[in-house]
């Protein structure tokens, strides 16, 4: 929203910046949104140093200290099996963020996009057979597709992974809960990729008839190289703006989905499955927050801050990757 | 236009039954067997294969699932596979008028808070207000309702006791102030976020400032001129509250104890209440598609300047 006022003298002897240097330093001029980027920053970097920062080990029970409140040895306190809540909530950071990047990475970033890409330039039956098929999807209620996909496909790969640690000799895949991940991440998929490859097909709609498209074809560029070179970097910004506000969602559908007990399995913590087995699905709920609050709050407020964040990201990149909504 | 709707009006068979195909496929891709969940553990082997035949479970995909199709444009969605007995529709007809009732409430919390909140953030753009508004809604959006719901129990049913605390009384009775506001004020926070933009939009309209010049009142501009005009592309919004009724409500009616519709397919979904489920899904698949046409339609008629393709 500020604007610059310089002089001639500054035009002429600034150096040129690129886009992206331009960008980074509009961002970083919002307070809140650097200030949401190094929240973020942070709790990602509590899930990916877990096994560093940890004080205990967040399976270990101590029966003679349950329910405890904040101390010196337990910082967040304890639950109701005398684990450790700060311990418990930084591994639980991890499965959280860990899985929903990789859903979303794989889902809507590398399939969204190549799937928008691919029915926006070639248009014609693809195109319209993707459409159908993410019309059928979104005409299903999202959350209820969600839990459906992973209450049945459970099992299912769970044998899978057996039958391939079996036949490969190698062990310990089903106990490095390799299985929820993929779980979650199929179970999530259906509602990652439409989003992105409906947005990214209609700028492709667009571009694929711009001059500089029409120059490279008539040059006899490859489409590959049309497509990924020459287009694609003309998505990115609206790319990045429906990322940011992406994760939020799908990390808040994971929350519910181990919520559930559909999601990430105990003993393995995440935080849907700590809001769960606190507050036994919910009809607890009341009496927790009353009596143990930071049983509760602990996982939530990280849920919580993560969503906000990243909306913040969000509305800032929009603004700043595109100068005309400003 | 008319090309338009006609061509949707006929994809939408076509689209159900490919979603109920997806959910009468996942069921045979579950595990566990509806005839063996009836019957219990201590069921012997010939009993539930005498229930499954019974059942008809025994009978390949498209049998089954073409049946279910045929009976189901008779009106007839079957019996559920857990209360045994019960047709579907008696199960589902009475929850899903529940949450329709819930979500009712939350819509009118949602579209009560946000549209003015929205509006009038747009109109203070540029004081310390408008970042403020913002910014406290997208807190509460933030909100999770694991959080939201046993808070507000806590204080206004426990500690003040203005509310009952859970439960289910109508959507004329106290106990639906709490769950309304937990679905409706972020709900709130997206009317504000949409109505604040479209807002922003209109006000640099040159009519509004011809309007203004032309000294009429700031009521009469900021009515008719402005919030008439900027409440045009909420109207697409409307889908959000219909996606409430089917599922998006599951949390809370679960932490309020409502009987809803979100917690009975929540239900069918681990007990493998398969004809519960398929036929929820229809119903629900049926009303989005309906409603974003109806939406689109309506759209198209108040602002004439829109053109469906």
């Amino acid at each position: 929203m500020t604007t610059e006022v310089s002089t001639n003298d500054e035009v002429l002897t600034r150096p040129s910046i690129g886009f992206w240097r331009q960008v980074w330093s509009r961002f970083r001029r919002r307070r809140l949104a650097f200030a949401s980027l190094v929240i973020v920053t942070f709790i990602y970097m509590l899930g990916v140093l877990a096994p560093v920062i940890q004080t205990h080990d967040y399976q270990d029970t101590n029966l003679l200290k349950t329910q405890q409140g904040p101390d010196t040895e337990n910082w967040l306190g304890t639950d109701r099996l005398g684990r450790d809540i700060y311990t418990r909530v930084v591994w639980g950071i991890q499965s959280t963020v860990i899985i929903t990047l990789a859903t979303f990475i794989t889902g809507s970033l590398i399939l969204g996009v190549t799937m928008g890409l691919v029915a926006g330039y070639f248009r014609g039956w693809l195109d319209a057979m993707i459409m159908r098929v993410g019309e059928v999807i979104s005409a299903f209620p999202d959350i209820l597709l969600i839990i459906l996909l992973a209450a049945t496909l459970r099992p299912r790969i769970n044998d899978f992974v057996r039958n391939l640690e079996d036949s490969t000799g190698i062990s310990g895949i089903v106990s490095s809960g390799v299985v929820d991940y993929l779980v979650i991440g199929i179970a999530l998929l259906p509602l990652s990729w439409f989003g992105m490859m409906r947005l990214v097909r209609g700028q492709v709609l667009a571009l694929r008839e711009a001059e500089y498209v029409e120059a490279a074809r008539a040059m006899g560029t490859s489409t590959p190289r049309i497509l990924f070179r020459h287009i694609l970097p003309n998505v990115v910004s609206p790319v990045i703006v429906s990322v940011s506000f992406g994760i939020g969602a799908i990390a808040l559908s994971e929350v519910v989905l181990s919520f559930l007990g559909l999601g990430v399995q105990p003993p393995r913590p995440s935080l849907g499955v700590m809001i769960g087995e606190v507050t036994a699905r919910g009809g607890a709920s009341v009496s927790v927050l009353r009596d143990h609050p930071e049983q509760l709050l602990s996982p939530i407020i990280v849920v919580w801050l993560l969503i906000f964040c990243w909306n913040i990201i969000g509305d800032a990149l929009n603004d700043v990757l595109n100068p005309r909504a400003r | 236009m008319l090309a338009y709707i006609v061509r949707r009006l006929l994809w939408t068979p076509i689209l159900l039954l490919l979603a109920a195909f997806f959910v009468f496929f996942m069921g045979t891709v579950a595990p566990g067997d509806p005839a063996e969940l009836r019957l219990g553990n201590r069921a012997t082997p010939e009993r539930v294969e005498r229930l499954r035949e019974q059942m008809g479970l025994n009978d390949p995909l498209p049998v089954r699932y073409f049946r279910f199709i045929g009976d189901a444009l008779k009106g007839d969605f079957g019996e559920s596979y857990v209360f045994q007995g019960t047709k579907v529709t008696e199960l589902i007809g009475p929850r899903l008028l529940v949450s329709l009732q819930l979500n009712l409430a939350a819509a009118v919390v949602a579209f009560g808070i946000g549209l003015p909140l929205g509006f009038y953030a747009a109109k203070k753009q540029g004081t310390a207000r408008d970042p403020a508004i913002v910014i406290t809604m997208l807190v509460l959006y933030a909100m999770p309702v694991f959080f939201t719901a046993p808070f507000l129990i806590l204080f206004f049913a426990v500690q003040l006791h203005w509310v009952p605390a859970s439960g289910w009384g109508g959507l004329f009775s106290t106990q639906v102030i709490l769950p309304a506001l937990t679905i409706g004020v972020p709900g709130a926070a997206i009317f504000v976020r949409h109505m604040r933009a479209s807002t922003l939009d209109v006000i640099g309209q040159e009519y509004v400032r011809t309007a203004k010049a032309k000294g009429m009142s700031n009521f009469v501009v900021n009515y008719r001129h402005i919030a008439r005009n900027a409440l045009l592309p909420i109207l697409t919004l409307l889908g959000f509250t219909l996606a409430g009724i089917f599922g998006g409500s599951l949390i809370v009616e679960l932490i309020y104890g409502i009987p809803g519709v979100s917690r009975l397919s929540l239900d069918a979904i681990f007990q493998r209440d398969f004809p519960v489920l398929t036929t929820f899904v229809l119903l629900g698949s049926l009303m989005l598609v309906l409603a974003n046409l109806v939406i689109d339609i309506a759209y198209t008629i108040v602002d004439p300047r829109i053109r469906l393709s």
